[in-house]
């Protein structure tokens, strides 16, 4: 493959390559209550990128000897569909996949009342239909409205963005194009109230000071995610008005 | 991890001596435990080490093998991390497929390594677009005292830094092997640093106690330049954005020790 040098992926006046400013995030559309035989659900399409989530639970764990004395098990499934990606995806789990299953899991559980529900469990199954870029963020905050939807109790809401480096500049919300072309990616999950970082990885070579660049960068952007969020459950539960007299 | 009720006493009292800067085992929050690394124990590796950290121990090997490079890359080698428990390393392991931790490890060592570009992997191609090396390397858990991630990234580090790379050239169609070793093509010396958060305090490479009632760790690596070039928040607490800053500073600070550790290792093999 030639190596697409030709195609510069931000302009000389910081336009990226799908027309976004360096710090600005794609479209996000967050719906809750999506699925019918689920007890939370959410889809959500971040740019390009499409994900289902569904929430099973608080249920009976199973197999039984796996469930906790003092508190809910949490288990998360993160798949990618055979067809979400270019090249044809082998539907069996890779090792990408164990890993991040286990990472989005990390990421949601500081947020879940889980002693409320001891010997049960949550299980939370991600379905990535289509992947382009920061498939685990898009995860993350659909999969904390799934929660939201099932009514489950939470200290807050995690919401969670990456910070690319691309041709040299830090660049909010990669999409896939920026990621492999990209010299870096930094993915933080946030619950912005507790300024709690419940999931924080990054691959590629950044400095020190970039490196801190980027954490400001990662909070603001989780706060524009957080309050799409917020809009989609606020559009979702409707507030019901107390009867009238006249009724 | 099976549940215990032990560790949660011992987590009061490990919260309590660190709020005086001690840790059960006498060590400062910030000391790492001794360190030594052994390489060029196996000799039918390519390269190997053992290195340990207190009392874990992981053993690292190298091994090369001739394949098919990647598509989109047709003209470099390829490195891969594995990670094995082995099941006497620790009553918590069990024998059978790696699950999500081993998984999980050999990732982030993975990444340490390979984001740091270390191997010049355009060095480890034979025939351009067809046969390229394949560079293995496979941790084993030998021993679990706490902080796996580290001690098997020093293991996996030091085991390429001695490794050298068989000599292969194209006879007609066939690829053939002359019996000629060849330095690694290195290029920097990435370490991987481990923090674990208990309370409100950050501690330098926890050990298997601490590992047990920590609220999460979080590893970063970096280059010898200084840069960072991976990271990984682990388990299911968290931490805030001034806890990461400060991790990350602690973090920079101890990867030059750790490095002079590597350093003395190789010097002593040379």
């Amino acid at each position: 493959m030639d190596k697409s040098t030709v195609t510069k992926l931000i302009s000389d006046d910081g336009i990226r390559c799908d027309g976004r400013k360096v710090d600005e995030i794609r479209p996000i559309k967050f719906q809750l209550g999506v699925l019918k035989n689920t007890d939370g659900s959410a889809y959500v399409e971040w740019g390009r990128t499409k994900i289902l989530v569904g929430v099973m639970g608080p249920r009976e764990s199973h197999p039984k000897h796996l469930a906790l004395a003092d508190r809910a098990r949490i288990d998360a499934f993160y798949r990618m569909a055979s067809f979400s990606v270019e090249e044809w995806k082998s539907p069996a789990p890779s090792r990408r996949e164990v890993e991040l299953s286990k990472v989005i899991r990390e990421a949601l559980q500081p947020a879940v009342f889980v002693e409320y529900f001891p010997r049960t469990s949550i299980d939370i199954f991600i379905e990535v239909l289509q992947a382009d870029g920061s498939t685990r963020c898009a995860s993350i905050s659909a999969a904390s409205l799934a929660l939201v939807d099932a009514g489950i109790p939470m200290r807050d809401l995690v919401s969670s963005i990456a910070v690319g480096k691309v041709e040299g500049k830090l660049v909010l919300d990669v999409q896939d194009k920026e990621d492999k072309a990209g010299e870096s990616d930094m993915p933080m999950a946030y619950m912005p109230t507790k300024n709690a970082v419940t999931l924080l990885q990054m691959d590629g070579q950044i400095t020190y000071e970039e490196f801190q660049q980027s954490m400001e960068m990662l909070k603001k952007g989780c706060l524009e995610v957080y309050k799409k969020q917020r809009e989609a459950i606020e559009s979702h539960f409707k507030v019901v008005e107390p009867a009238s007299e006249e009724a | 991890m099976s549940e215990r009720i032990v560790p949660l006493v011992r987590k009061k009292q490990i919260i309590e001596l660190s709020d005086s800067g001690k840790r059960t085992d006498g060590r400062s929050l910030t000391d790492y435990r001794k360190i030594t690394i052994q390489t060029g124990v196996i000799e039918k590796a390519d390269g190997s080490s053992i290195a340990m950290i207190g009392d874990t121990r992981v053993a690292a090997g190298v091994k090369f093998e001739i394949g098919d490079p990647f598509p989109d890359i047709p003209n470099e080698g390829v490195m891969q991390v594995g990670a094995e428990f082995v099941p006497f390393a620790s009553p918590d392991f069990e024998p059978g497929k790696p699950d999500e931790v081993a998984v999980e490890l050999a990732r982030v060592v993975d990444r340490g390594l390979r984001e740091s570009k270390m191997i010049d992997t355009s060095k480890l191609c034979i025939v351009p677009g067809k046969k390229v090396w394949i560079v293995h390397v496979d941790v084993y858990i030998l021993d679990h005292c706490g902080n796996l991630i580290d001690t098997a990234a020093l293991a996996a580090l030091t085991a390429l830094l001695t490794s050298t790379m068989p000599d292969a050239c194209l006879e007609g169609d066939e690829v053939k092997l002359t019996g000629k070793r060849l330095p690694m093509p290195i290029c920097d010396l990435p370490v991987n640093v481990t923090l674990a958060k208990i309370g409100d305090k950050l501690f330098v490479d926890p050990s298997f106690e601490e590992e047990e009632v920590l609220d999460c760790r979080i590893s970063v690596a970096f280059k010898e330049n200084g840069m960072l070039c991976a990271m990984q928040k682990g388990e299911s607490g968290y931490l805030t954005v001034e806890e990461v800053l400060r991790a990350v500073e602690i973090a920079k600070d101890k990867s030059q020790e750790l490095r002079k550790k590597v350093t003395e290792a190789i010097n002593v093999a040379k």
